[in-house]
């Protein structure tokens, strides 16, 4: 924390948790399917589902989406601005059991037909965490270049990737790893302190025994 | 950010720099930016204030319809003269009661410390700015001086009203102010710690209890109180009062008693203001549940 979350950030009211916490659980979700979205599914879960609608939660995760800031005053109109971008979206409720009461699930399709589940919580004050990507555990909270890779659970890959990360220059901040079961799926998260550049994603995408390589990076794109 | 305002008399005291600036070279480090660009940064955060209060819309109601135009009730009456408050407090008043409103429309707002208690710090500043004509780089300091009591505050407590109630919400944002007003009028470390404390003592115990877990009721009219306590806590501390229980152990019982709070006045939307009748009878309503 710094003082910046003491007194800010500017943003759309009401709510730092219901609003600007959920434009950044877009905006990190848009950046992680790294394309365009044709197609958006949204469930809330908790207080985000009781108290959502009066919040403009659903106009804020809407808003983070496209690609606006916490302080856009356009997130008010996001509905509209979705629907002349041809996005599609679908607000349902639902019950995802333990976790945390401010918790949303998104199942994203982007325009070429790539697939992205998350499931995400506003953990107070604007914070907010990303806690599963596509069913497998991955807490981290956007503040940091991070790269998950999905790889089967056999060993070498953690080294593959350390020392791609090592030749290219990134130290790593911090480190997760979690598997389904022995043998089977298993993630790494990787929170950098520098951006990890897209022909090192690239490569890692082709590596044996990775399934998945998604990474959410600082710098804004044109997605 | 200070762990203590213990730390920051210290930091005043030996270095005999001010209190703003003791606060804003520890988070410089933390940030890794330059003291000039820190600086332009905040003030970009007092700016942002500002554009929030002149962009107030008096015919906006809230999606819930519970909150909107009250500011313009309370223009008007300072205004016609009405106010037994008088014209300063009483613009106090109406900036406190617009910008909750602002927040509650989905307007764009500064979190000073949260969204919910975004009136507090910028009626007081506005106002005072105003009526002693301050530069806005004083009035700069003044929210360094406001951002290094909240941040003590969140390391010694809370600023969410799930985690502890109002009184970290809004008595948090009073007690910044109340630092922020004394820094201004020119009293010392000490008395800014001093007005920060009895702000906060003020406040201790208050109930979050948002009808239907909005931040509305009565999130919207608390900003007006907490304003206006910020001001009389400064000048209580600005003539020599003292708080008999030092600061940092008064944000402590604020830790305490937010930790004693049951959960149904911490922000769910049940207890309190929000269980009664017309609480749930509105909460039916407005969220099905």
């Amino acid at each position: 924390m710094n003082l910046f979350d003491i007194v800010g950030p500017v943003m759309v009211g009401p709510s730092s948790s219901h609003t600007a916490g959920a434009v950044k659980i877009g905006n990190i979700s848009r950046k992680l399917l790294g394309e365009k979205i044709q197609d958006a599914v949204i469930w809330f879960h908790g207080s985000f589902l009781a108290t959502g609608k009066g919040h403009g939660t659903d106009k804020a995760l809407l808003a983070g989406l496209l690609g606006f800031a916490v302080d856009d005053p356009q997130i008010p109109k996001s509905f509209e601005i979705a629907e002349e971008r041809g996005i599609h979206f679908r607000f349902e409720g639902i019950d995802l059991g333990d976790v945390h009461p401010n918790s949303v699930k998104l199942n994203l399709t982007g325009k070429s037909g790539k697939t992205l589940e998350i499931i995400a919580a506003s953990i107070g004050g604007g914070r907010v965490e990303i806690c599963q990507i596509d069913g497998l555990d991955a807490h981290f909270c956007g503040d940091y270049p991070t790269l998950i890779v999905h790889n089967l659970d056999q060993p070498g890959h953690v080294t593959e990737v350390t020392s791609m990360l090592a030749h290219k220059s990134i130290n790593i901040a911090t480190m997760q790893l979690y598997r389904a079961s022995r043998g089977g799926n298993a993630v790494m998260v990787i929170e950098c302190d520098q951006e990890v550049p897209g022909e090192a994603i690239q490569w890692l995408e082709h590596l044996e025994g990775i399934r998945k390589v998604t990474y959410f990076s600082l710098e804004e794109t044109d997605v | 950010m200070y762990k203590s305002l213990a730390e920051i008399i210290d930091c005043v005291t030996k270095k005999n720099i001010p209190f703003w600036k003791c606060v804003q070279k520890e988070d410089c480090i933390e940030l890794g930016i330059s003291e000039e660009e820190a600086f332009s940064r905040m003030q970009g955060m007092y700016e942002a204030m500002r554009s929030a209060d002149e962009g107030y819309e008096d015919t906006l109601y809230s999606q819930s319809g519970l909150v909107g135009t009250d500011g313009k009730k309370v223009h008007d009456a300072r205004i016609k003269g009405q106010l037994l408050c008088g014209d300063f407090i009483g613009k106090v008043m109406e900036r406190a009661i617009k910008m909750g409103e602002s927040n509650a429309c989905m307007k764009r707002i500064v979190a000073a410390p949260t969204a919910g208690s975004c009136g507090v710090i910028p009626a007081v500043f506005l106002t005072i700015q105003e009526e002693k004509g301050y530069t806005d780089e004083q009035m700069t300091e003044a929210l360094y001086v406001a951002a290094g009591i909240g941040g003590v505050i969140a390391n010694r407590a809370f600023l969410a009203g799930a985690a502890g109630g109002c009184q970290a919400e809004i008595g948090s944002a009073s007690s910044m102010a109340a630092g922020a007003v004394a820094y201004l009028m020119g009293g010392d470390a000490k008395v800014i710690a001093n007005a920060a404390a009895l702000a906060m003592k003020n406040l201790l115990g208050l109930a979050c209890d948002p009808v239907a877990g909005l931040v509305e009721v009565p999130c919207v009219k608390r900003n007006v109180m907490g304003a206006v306590n910020a001001m009389t806590s400064a000048d209580l501390a600005l003539a020599g009062v003292m708080s008999r229980i030092p600061p940092d152990e008064v944000f402590d019982a604020m830790r305490a008693i937010g930790r004693a709070m049951p959960e149904n006045i911490r922000e769910t939307g049940l207890g309190g203001l929000a269980g009664t009748p017309t609480g749930v009878e509105l909460r039916e309503k407005l969220t099905g549940m």
